[in-house]
């Protein structure tokens, strides 16, 4: 049954899988297990977008899923969920710039990948970022930019990550429609992830987790 | 005696738009050798579309965001809201730079407008974003899951009333407009009228009025500034606008996460939705290029990139109905502009089914090698030289990159040198070097 629930949530049957969850409540199932499991179901999901066999509406259409999952889920729960962490990461769209979806979907894959994250959200100034390392102590920051105008505002934020003497204690990665291996140069970073799943098999490698 | 419209073939209409763009709409030339340099950049551009007859060099393409406004030392918000400032940059651009192919001044837009309008689609600068920075699109659903019948049903009442009402703040009072064919005979006639007597919809007219009132100021300056740009020798590449149905309900309908949601919720939804808008799409480009006199309608393309869909959806959602849009506008003598924004490499196979010479691409981050290959055996293809090589790199990165395009695509026609994506910044000197480097190197011996 357990399995079932696996498969099915990364195979993106949704009604499907709704019925298993809610089979599973009813016969009174820890509702832990049953988040476990969506959570395997969404690495799944990960690893066959890492492969080229899912696409960004997959990993879209698989949060909307889990969402559904964790509502059904949530008022039988008597104490908040303790997931095992992997690491904190710190996360936002540059100062200037404030689009949104790719930041949300590296969000979303960190998160299920196991990671604390802060979202700093959009149009986040380099102060702000700078005061939510040394608030998380997060050893992983990523910057997102959609714009042109965004190289500047990464560059930005990373020399202010150095005037605060933190760029040694913190791994930077950058991503956006318009960054390139040049871009992450001239911003300063430590890499670029091309999509989500190249920002979480970063993330995995830089705290040891890959 | 001459053919009529109906009776021409698509060739020979789009001969009779290309004649018409020829003729500047009776712009007198500040020159004879303006006059020349205006005619040779457009057969140049027309031979490159065809693929009929090489043209006597690559022609150049320089499309920018608000480059030209940083370039002539204002802000985004001056370029907004101050239209001499804003034509005054862009002459300048255009002017220094002297591509045979340029924009406009169209991309910065009536600040003022959005303002009376209270615009809640985009952030402008001043209005959310700062003075220095391109405006910015808030994505979002501002039409809802349950909606696709009311979209389907009736789209113009389903724009008036539900969504322009949410995307412009003043435009309130349009919820609360009658249903026009409900006004039939004089019996019930007073009813439908009764919302033009409220003081919402009252104010929402009065705003209206106000709105009209800026675009047309905006539209004189621009009408202007096309004047004496086309004057001075510079043809402008599009007339206007349209969009691909899948773009139509992703970008500002449903939003991304949206439209990704419906294709495994309510896929015939979906579909149907995209059916109804295709005969809009294809009104909309008619329309403004026979207004314009002019053959080319641009096509921002965006939620059919790499990635954004797989293969089964890409083919499932978005090419039928923009193929369909594009034949649409090709029969009317049209040449659709879509620009692959991003990347676009796996969908290449797929978009070369298309008549030869009647299209023109705007080739982003895709495999130009393969792009030449796949969809530049039928279609003309412009861009590829990078953003991130004309804000980091060096002027001779840039002519290596330039010289290397027309070695890769150029080879028989059908291409054009250009940038890639729509630019806010770049060093001159790179962009000084696209032009150059083309002049020299791309001309058809």
């Amino acid at each position: 049954m357990a399995e079932n629930l696996v498969e099915t949530l990364a195979d993106l049957k949704e009604k499907e899988a709704l019925k298993i969850v809610e089979d599973r409540l009813n016969a009174g199932e820890d509702p832990l297990a049953i988040l476990g499991d969506a959570r395997k179901a969404l690495e799944t999901v990960g690893n066959r977008f890492a492969d080229g066999k899912y696409f960004i509406p997959d990993l879209v259409y698989s949060g909307e899923i889990l969402k559904a999952i964790t509502e059904m889920v949530k008022p039988k729960m008597s104490k908040e969920a303790e997931t095992k962490r992997l690491g904190k990461v710190v996360i936002g769209t540059v100062a200037g710039d404030i689009h949104d979806i790719g930041k949300d979907i590296v969000v979303f894959m960190l998160d299920v990948n196991g990671f604390e994250v802060t979202d700093l959200g959009v149009d986040v100034p380099a102060e702000k970022f700078v005061s939510a390392i040394k608030e998380s102590g997060a050893p992983i920051v990523g910057l997102s930019g959609f714009l042109t105008l965004a190289y500047d505002s990464m560059k930005e934020t990373i020399e202010a990550i150095k005037k605060a003497g933190l760029r040694d204690k913190v791994k930077v990665m950058i991503g956006g429609g318009q960054i390139t291996e040049e871009i992450r140069k001239y911003a300063g970073a430590d890499a670029y992830g091309g999509d989500a799943i190249a920002g979480v098999s970063l993330a995995k490698k830089w705290i040891g987790a890959g | 005696m001459e053919k009529k419209w109906e009776e021409m073939t698509p060739e020979e209409r789009q001969e009779e738009l290309i004649g018409k763009w020829l003729s500047a709409g009776g712009v007198e030339f500040a020159s004879p050798e303006a006059e020349k340099l205006y005619k040779d950049r457009i057969t140049r551009i027309k031979d490159a579309i065809q693929m009929k007859k090489l043209p006597d060099r690559v022609p150049i393409f320089l499309c920018p965001s608000f480059y030209p406004a940083y370039y002539a030392g204002i802000t985004p918000q001056e370029a907004m809201y101050d239209y001499d400032k804003c034509c005054m940059a862009f002459k300048k651009f255009i002017t220094d730079f002297e591509p045979d192919g340029n924009l406009g001044a169209y991309v910065p837009g009536p600040g003022k407008l959005f303002e009376i309008l209270d615009y809640k689609l985009y952030s402008w600068p001043g209005h959310g974003v700062a003075p220095e920075q391109s405006y910015q699109c808030n994505e979002g659903e501002y039409m809802m899951a349950d909606e696709y019948d009311a979209l389907i049903d009736d789209p113009s009442n389903f724009f008036s009333n539900t969504y322009l009402p949410r995307v412009f703040g003043a435009l309130e009072g349009f919820k609360a407009l009658p249903m026009l064919p409900g006004i039939l005979e004089m019996y019930g006639v007073a009813m439908n009228f009764i919302p033009f007597g409220l003081p919402p919809v009252q104010a929402t007219y009065k705003a209206l009025f106000e709105a009209g009132a800026e675009a047309l100021k905006w539209m004189g300056a621009m009408g202007g500034f096309n004047a004496e740009i086309t004057a001075a020798g510079f043809p402008m590449i599009a007339a206007g606008f349209t969009k691909a149905p899948f773009d139509v309900v992703g970008d500002t309908l449903r939003g991304s996460r949206g439209i990704m949601v419906d294709m495994y919720r309510q896929p015939d939804k979906l579909l149907e939705a995209m059916d109804r808008l295709t005969p809009l799409m294809i009104k909309m480009g008619v329309g403004t290029a026979q207004v314009a006199g002019h053959p080319i309608i641009f096509m921002p393309l965006h939620k059919g990139a790499d990635g954004f869909l797989s293969d089964e959806q890409f083919k499932k959602f978005y090419w039928p109905t923009f193929r369909k849009v594009m034949m649409g506008l090709i029969d009317q003598g049209i040449v659709p502009m879509p620009a692959a924004e991003g990347h676009w490499t796996t969908r290449l196979d797929v978009v070369q089914d298309l008549p030869k010479g009647k299209t023109l691409w705007m080739i982003d981050q895709s495999d130009i090698v393969k792009a030449k290959k796949t969809l530049g055996k039928v279609a003309c293809l412009f861009g590829n030289v990078p953003s991130d090589l004309l804000v980091v790199g060096a002027p001779t990165q840039v002519k290596d990159y330039v010289k290397k395009l027309i070695d890769t695509c150029a080879k028989g026609g059908g291409f054009i040198v250009s940038n890639g994506a729509f630019f806010d910044q770049a060093k001159p000197e790179n962009l000084h070097a696209i032009v150059d480097t083309a002049m020299e190197y791309g001309v058809y011996k």
